[in-house]
């Protein structure tokens, strides 16, 4: 039997040429892909599934990220996921699940952040992303509220007697490969004219290395990169960082665009870590407060009256629970990169704006 | 007139070796001026400046990532599994020897020794078990394979543990399933390593005779595949298969497993090395070979299992291992993707506040793993050139 099929084959085969053959081997791959596209455009419209079901139905939240980054997403020795941007996406299962463990944890290397978002492999993604235009715009995804204001820093040798920029002309300074970094450092000696040298390494650590061995002068960063890698430093008081910044590093959670009520869940469950900061609401005191206070506004916000959360899909005391299990922005910060942290950063203008920072929630009403 | 036999030489002592001529005293001063400053600089690191609580602190992560604690004995018995069959395979292609003599026998006194030595290690007592239970396990399977005609079912035992490692390891059928998210450490590089081997050699076994078939499209799908496979930059195949393959697929279609499109991916690209390897095994083979079979009658799928394969597999075995050791060194490149593979895991370790700054620890510790799994494929490999030289 299958000899005869073989001989069939080999007959109809030799006459045609191999080319022949090629050719129809490659037209079906195209049809076939085709077919796959006109399903894709077929059936994207017609397909209403809420993300908020999906995560429901599910049973626990998809979280994309990076897991390499100090003070914002490691692995602890138990296992466990911790940092600032994982403490995002366990606000936002508090939000939604009401339990900060439904979450898988799911690292994505740069390259695939932003197609595991489109695809919807991940419902969140919380990856120190800087909000810019152009990924907004082009590559679709729906920013929540900026968690971080960070920038780009410069970190010399106090020895050195370089103060400013401008004194760093013609020196040497150490850069990670392939970051918006190296491109930052480019533009704004170019805008100043400054000349200098850029000594370009693969990874951080390989860059932060070579600055301590003296192969440069200066090294930059995020400034929560720079005061992270000093503190561990042999003297970290020898290394002084620049005033100036080279960039503006806003940093927010983002999702898929075009599903608004999970939009919507993302962007409140951020502001209300902040609004509790502002109210003073912290973890310890959160029952306390919702079962004392007489403020209409934080009422309505802790849910006692009111129904802040039925138009997202949540219950209306989500921003309690939120704050009950995982702590107000103040708490998130200070356990991760500030005074609770080895890292110990100042929170700079990541202080709420009655503070003089940055951080602002609209009203919840 | 009798052949007197050549006189039987003594191999020099190494002092001999090395200073024997003034050419050769000078050279080994040198290098040895060279090497020994190196030698004493990691050395007085490794014990003054180094901090090592990050490999203690984190064992845990390093061998099996974010695998639950609960499921830990799954993964105890698993090991336990591997070292007994894995001993009886060694056991039972080494010459048979009568009677046993575990004495006499090298590996099995290293064996001892390195249990011994974990015994008398300062370590916790389950450490301690988890690291000797293995070790005596692979000595046992080892005295059980000398001893007992095991060898021919050894392909069936193969594919039975292999089967149950693997729901041990992932779940399902009783037990509670592990997502693959959270496989990770040397547990994960170790699966895709040896999943991705053993798919990609039937695969690349096919595509060798595929290229050498006499059927035009068999024979141009073959060398298609082999070249296109081999052309590819293999980070470039990975980034098709875990970025771009979710993109394309209709978007009604489930995604593919990450760590399942990964291990196709590693796999396929295997499979081109492989065939090109196996082909030149059988090239090597003299056609008459091939034309007493046939003039034998034997079957042709007979022919390829019984002449062809077995001899063309015993000339390229070397080249098969090393293949081997570059599929396994290969997995690092997965970490790219943000699998948690040993290389994956040690980034994220490095990120903890608390262990920042320790990368040359963590990258010596992972080195000498990944140098110890490749050394132990040399050595089986070694073991099975002795076995197959012995036994033509």
């Amino acid at each position: 039997m299958l000899k005869k099929v073989t001989h069939l084959l080999r007959c109809k085969i030799s006459r045609s040429s191999p080319l022949v053959a090629g050719a129809i081997v490659m037209l079906s791959g195209v049809m076939s892909c085709a077919a796959a596209n006109q399903q894709q455009t077929s059936t994207a419209p017609s397909s209403p599934i809420r993300q908020l079901d999906r995560v429901k139905q599910r049973g626990q939240l998809i979280c994309g990220t990076s897991g390499k980054v100090p003070g914002f997403s490691f692995v602890d020795p138990q296992g466990q996921y911790s940092g600032l941007d994982v403490d995002i996406c366990r606000a936002v299962a508090v939000a939604v699940l009401n339990d900060s463990n439904k979450v898988e944890f799911r690292q994505l290397g740069a390259t695939q952040r932003f197609t595991s978002i489109q695809t919807g492999s991940i419902d969140v993604i919380s990856q120190m992303v800087t909000v810019t235009i152009s990924r907004q715009a082009a590559v679709g995804v729906a920013f929540g509220p900026i968690v971080l204001y960070d920038g780009q820093g410069i970190m010399v040798k106090q020895r050195s007697g370089i103060t400013d920029l401008a004194s760093l002309s013609g020196k040497s300074i150490c850069v990670q490969t392939g970051s918006t970094t190296e491109l930052n450092l480019a533009d704004q000696f170019r805008k100043r004219n400054i000349p200098y040298q850029p000594v370009v390494f693969e990874s951080r650590d390989a860059t932060f290395t070579a600055y301590e061995q003296g192969r440069c002068d200066a090294v930059t960063t995020d400034r929560s990169g720079l005061v992270a890698q000093r503190s561990k430093l042999a003297n970290p008081t020898e290394h002084v960082i620049f005033a100036d910044v080279l960039s503006k590093e806003p940093l927010a959670p983002g999702v898929k665009g075009g599903d608004h009520q999970w939009h919507s869940i993302l962007t409140w469950t951020v502001n209300a870590l902040i609004q509790a900061e502002e109210y003073g609401i912290t973890s310890q005191n959160v029952d306390q407060i919702a079962a004392s206070s007489q403020d209409p506004d934080v009422r309505r916000f802790l849910g006692v009256e009111g129904n802040i959360g039925d138009g997202l899909g949540l219950s209306h005391d989500f921003a309690r629970r939120v704050i009950k299990q995982v702590g107000n922005y103040a708490e998130i910060y200070d356990r991760n990169l500030g005074a609770d942290s080895p890292l110990q950063i100042e929170r700079g203008p990541n202080q709420l704006w009655t503070k003089g920072g940055l951080l602002y929630s609209p009203p919840f009403r | 007139m009798s052949l007197d036999p050549p006189p039987l030489c003594r191999s020099p002592r190494w002092t001999q070796k090395l200073f024997d001529t003034p050419l050769n005293s000078l050279l080994s001063v040198v290098f040895l001026m060279a090497i020994v400053p190196g030698i004493t600089a990691v050395l007085i690191w490794a014990t003054t400046q180094a901090q090592w609580s990050v490999l203690a602190a984190n064992v845990k992560l390093f061998l099996v990532g974010r695998y639950p604690v609960e499921w830990l004995w799954r993964l105890r018995i698993a090991v336990a599994l591997l070292a007994l069959v894995g001993g009886m395979a060694w056991g039972s292609v080494q010459r048979p020897q009568q009677p046993w003599q575990p004495l006499r026998n090298r590996s099995f006194l290293i064996g001892v020794a390195v249990a011994v030595g974990i015994a008398v290690m300062p370590m916790v007592l389950v450490a301690k078990l988890s690291l000797m239970l293995p070790i005596l396990l692979v000595l046992l399977g080892d005295g059980l394979g000398r001893n007992l005609p095991l060898l021919r079912w050894l392909p069936l035992l193969g594919v039975v543990s292999g089967a149950s490692l693997l729901w041990l390891i992932r779940g399902g059928l009783g037990l509670q399933q592990v997502a693959t998210a959270n496989w990770g450490g040397l547990l994960l590089t170790l699966f895709t390593a040896a999943v991705s081997l053993v798919l990609s050699f039937p695969l690349g076994v096919l595509l060798a005779f595929g290229r050498q078939s006499s059927l035009p499209v068999l024979r141009l799908t073959s060398t298609i595949y082999i070249e296109v496979l081999r052309g590819l930059p293999l980070i470039g195949v990975l980034f098709m298969a875990l970025v771009m393959l979710p993109l394309l697929l209709p978007p009604d279609w489930t995604r593919p497993d990450p760590l399942i499109a990964a291990t196709l991916g590693l796999a396929m690209t295997a499979a081109a090395y492989l065939a090109e390897v196996v082909r030149g095994g059988l090239q090597a083979i003299p056609r008459g070979q091939l034309e007493a079979a046939r003039a034998l009658g034997l079957h042709p799928v007979l022919t390829i299992a019984l002449v062809l394969l077995p001899q063309a597999l015993r000339l390229v075995l070397p080249a098969l291992a090393g293949e081997a050791i570059t599929l396994f060194k290969t997995t690092t490149l997965l970490s790219v993707f943000g699998f948690m593979e040993l290389l994956g895991i040690s980034s994220s370790v490095l990120a903890n506040p608390d262990f920042i700054g320790r990368h040359a620890e963590v990258y010596l510790f992972i080195g000498a793993i990944y140098w110890a799994f490749c050394y132990l494929i040399s050595r089986v490999s070694q073991s099975l050139e002795n076995r197959l030289l012995d036994s033509r």
